[in-house]
């Protein structure tokens, strides 16, 4: 009845996943009673679980970001304080099956649940508002794709407390991760709900490339797009080329594993290194993926806060899509000691390093931004500021190890934890709180506290510097990754020096927290009835913060790059054409399916992972019946009216004025 | 108007000079019909990574049966006919679309339905023949590849016969509303990807064992 799930499965003998989860169950048990207790469960559902607009959908992808953020700090600080404890003998307080889980889940967590949903959040929020249009080109779609993220990072969670999750890294290479030498469900959870979170990653790179290739404000041709779309563009395309070989990698190990092929196993001619190779021919694009969205941030941020237009914008597109095309050629680079020879790792070394080439291109334009404009230091600028500084020594140590003989050395040693953290904390998380502190006024009308987000970045900056520079000096001593315990006592003050980083980061952490609290309690006096708190240069500070459903009452006519800047410049208000002859204006209609399919999909992913296959075969039939059944809506979109759009319009003004 | 028509209709501004990236929004249909070609792009770079794996993995027979002691490349050749066969009545189909004649459309779709059927009772007779041999995914890494690869297509093929049926229930109820025949369009689209997929099939996997 209920496959190979029995009661074995919670893990009663463990206490901390045991409080942890009993401690998120009472906070989520806490919120679903509040939300009824208070009423708000109708506006929830209506304004936001079902809403399609990508506004909405972009900061629900930030929420799971935060979240999940949290909980992959925790794994984080868990693994710091076992190694500053566990050296010389000391065992530490984690056995190795539960810090192997650890480490797995960290990294999991860290790429798939918050760097991915941080980025698709901003894109979804601020991309069709640069545009200058009404919504991305399926909504319904895009609310679907979030959904799915949801739930793989619900099914992921769900291992916590039922069962185990993976303890084989976070990309899970055979043959550990085959049945043979994984046999418990820790594997299973991670592929289940990577494939549901991968297909709602594929949809966003089908629905963002066409929502930028076909749908843009008249006027806005490929030359005058904001530099973030253009990004956003680039990475899309990623998407689409590299997420299908993820699915594919995945399906053949599920294979392996439920139904006893041999694609990567020992016996019968599997080939355990084919998997290597696939999985970092997704893996590879995948970090482009993460990064090139950020550079676009760190672009708007600096040229906005600089008061110039972005140096070098025809070089920044052109770098931007030589790293799209490069990111392909370069995958071999993580496995240098497979073996392949040293003219194939010759290839790979070279391509590695000229892919740096277009990197420091930008890295110029950034500089050459700053230099003679009137630069304003606010928190966002601050984030792309440490970026610069940090991401130049995170790609210098990459460029190093793309030296094989180096590389020989260095491979899973600290020194490569250090590197990847460096590019990633560096390049895409500060990117990722550049973007949050940036585009924060517009998506809720009222500023974020200055003092609070400085405090947050410094924090992080330091405790960035403090966490990671000793494990560039750990991986020089002979440090390897993924240790549980080790022998060398002279490792001990560094390791402590690195958790002491963890916790000035956890600090930071919790001055974002505080940061958003005390700006919602003090609003009321950080209103930006403006609409443009920056001065900004692009189209999306030309409409009213929070924007209107429909962004734009009219949409913009763009005759230039930076075109909001020149609107300014022109005298013009955005909408100050036909004044009182509104028209009206149709949008999508809000819509269940996302959720319903979300859940059947969950239902799904657990009951492949414990072996109940009556109840996958149901979730099965809901995921193709919740599809057919939403065929037949015929009314897509409903109609603003336009008396509705002239008081919003005629209410902006006054507010504005 | 015509489908075709349809799809090259110039939209207002295109009239004068405006270059066709500064027009302003595309119409729904060539929205729509370029997402679906995104996501058949997608599609293919999936079936590529199994090509790939399939590739690595032919000479992986670790003792057991190899290709050409387990295909039937008659068989094989019959069951291409088929798909291509279906191909050219889906394009019929297409027609009958254009045309909004329910009759033929419903005619057409049935011509290309049964051929599809066709073609996944031969695949699956194949299937049926090589497992009862001992010849099935588990024995060998070749097989593994051999069956993941060309069961996907099957796969897919399945899908589409399904997605025809709520396609021709659409037409149905609804009618040839813009909505529908967007859809038509795009399942056409994707009957047409999986005979490329399948020509790579046909040539790599039946006519490249050795």
């Amino acid at each position: 009845m209920f496959g190979i799930l029995t009661w074995d499965a919670i893990p009663f003998d463990q206490p901390i996943p045991l409080v942890a989860a009993a401690l998120v169950m009472v906070v989520m048990a806490g919120i679903a009673v509040t939300v009824i207790l208070r009423g708000w469960w109708p506006y929830l559902w209506r304004e936001w679980i079902t809403s399609v607009d990508h506004k909405r959908i972009g900061v629900m992808y930030g929420v799971l970001a935060f979240v999940m953020l949290i909980r992959g700090f925790i794994d984080a600080l868990m693994m710091r304080s076992q190694l500053a404890l566990a050296a010389d003998g000391a065992p530490g307080y984690l056995p190795p099956e539960h810090y192997n889980q650890i480490f797995s889940a960290h990294g999991t967590i860290m790429i798939f649940f918050v760097a991915m949903p941080f980025m698709i959040g901003l894109m979804n929020f601020a991309v069709p508002l640069q545009l200058g249009i009404r919504d991305v080109a399926f909504p319904t779609l895009n609310s679907v794709s979030f959904w799915l993220s949801a739930a793989g990072a619900l099914l992921l969670n769900v291992s916590l407390v039922v069962g185990e999750f993976a303890k084989t890294g976070w990309l899970a290479y055979p043959p550990l991760s085959e049945l043979s030498f994984s046999p418990g469900v820790g594997v299973d959870y991670y592929l289940w709900s990577l494939q549901i979170a991968g297909v709602g990653s594929l949809l966003t790179g089908i629905n963002f490339t066409t929502t930028i290739l076909k749908l843009r404000a008249p006027g806005m041709g490929y030359a005058r797009m904001p530099i973030f779309c253009w990004t956003a563009l680039a990475s899309n395309l990623l998407i689409v080329a590299a997420f299908p070989i993820l699915t594919a990698t995945y399906a053949m190990l599920l294979l392996d594993r439920y139904l006893g092929f041999h694609f990567f196993t020992n016996e019968a001619g599997g080939n355990a290194m084919m998997y290597v190779n696939l999985i970092w021919a997704w893996g590879h694009p995948e970090v482009y993926i993460l990064i090139l969205p950020a550079f676009g941030i760190f672009s708007e941020v600096i040229a906005t806060f600089s008061g110039k237009p972005l140096f070098g914008y025809r070089s920044m597109i052109a770098a931007t899509l030589s790293i799209c095309m490069l990111s392909f050629v370069v995958w071999l680079h993580h496995f240098f000691t497979m073996g392949a020879g040293a003219d194939v790792n010759a290839f790979f070394g070279i391509m590695t390093m000229i892919i740096a080439v277009p990197t420091g291109v930008k890295v110029f334009n950034w500089i050459f931004t700053l230099f003679g404009g009137r630069v304003r230091f606010t928190s966002p600028m601050l984030w792309a500021l440490g970026f610069i500084c940090t991401f130049v020594i995170g790609g210098m140590t990459g460029v190093l190890m793309a030296i094989p003989p180096a590389d020989f050395v260095l491979h899973n040693s600290l020194f490569l934890v250090a590197h990847f953290h460096n590019v990633i904390i560096g390049g895409v998380l500060f990117g990722a709180f550049a973007g949050y502190t940036y585009w924060f006024p517009k998506a809720f009308g009222f500023t974020l506290d200055e003092r609070l987000g400085k405090a947050s970045f410094w924090c992080w900056l330091v405790g960035f510097y403090l966490a990671f520079m000793p494990l560039y000096l750990l991986g020089l001593m002979g440090a390897t990754r993924r240790l549980q315990h080790y022998d060398v006592p002279g490792w001990q003050p560094l390791m402590i020096a690195a958790f002491a980083g963890a916790l000035v980061i956890l600090a930071g952490i919790g001055f974002t927290g505080a940061q958003l609290v005390v700006s919602i309690r003090t609003r009321e006096r950080r209103r930006d009835r403006t609409g443009d708190p920056w001065h900004g240069r692009t189209l999306e500070w030309s409409t009213a913060s929070p924007p209107p459903a429909w962004n734009y009452a009219v949409l913009p006519n763009v005759t230039q790059a930076d075109a909001y800047w020149g609107m300014k410049r022109a005298g013009l208000t955005a909408n100050n054409a036909a004044q009182d002859d509104w028209q009206a204006i149709a949008l999508p209609r809000r819509t269940s399916v996302g959720v319903v399919l979300a859940f059947f999909a969950t239902v799904m992913g657990f009951a492949l992972v414990w072996h109940i296959w009556w109840l996958a075969v149901a979730g099965v039939i809901g995921l193709a019946a919740t599809g057919v059944a939403h065929a037949w809506r015929t009314e897509h979109e409903e109609e603003i009216a336009a008396d509705v759009i002239a008081e919003s319009e005629r209410a902006r003004r006054r507010a504005a004025t | 108007m015509s489908l075709v028509d349809a799809l090259t209709e110039p939209t207002e501004r295109s009239r004068d000079d405006t270059p066709i990236s500064e027009r302003g929004p595309a119409p729904v249909h060539i929205v729509v019909a370029f997402g679906f070609w995104l996501f058949l792009l997608s599609d293919i770079v999936l079936f590529s990574a199994l090509f790939a794996a399939y590739a690595v993995l032919s000479g992986q027979t670790a003792g057991g049966p190899i290709g050409p002691q387990l295909f039937d490349r008659t068989n094989v050749l019959i069951e291409t006919g088929c798909l291509l066969l279906s191909s050219f009545t889906c394009g019929l189909c297409t027609l009958s679309i254009e045309a909004r004649n329910r009759l033929a459309t419903y005619i057409s779709a049935a011509v290309t339905f049964a051929l599809g059927v066709a073609f996944l009772a031969f695949e699956l007779t194949e299937f049926g023949r090589m497992v009862a041999q001992g010849a099935g995914p588990t024995r060998s890494a070749f097989l593994s590849a051999f069956f993941t690869l060309v069961g996907t297509h099957g796969l897919h093929v399945a899908f589409g016969l399904g997605w025809l049926i709520v396609m021709m229930a659409q037409v149905a109820t609804l009618g040839f509303r813009p909505m529908v025949v967007r859809r038509l369009l795009c399942f056409c689209l994707f009957w047409h990807a999986l005979d490329i997929v399948w020509i790579g099939v046909f040539t790599i996997v039946y006519l490249g064992a050795h």
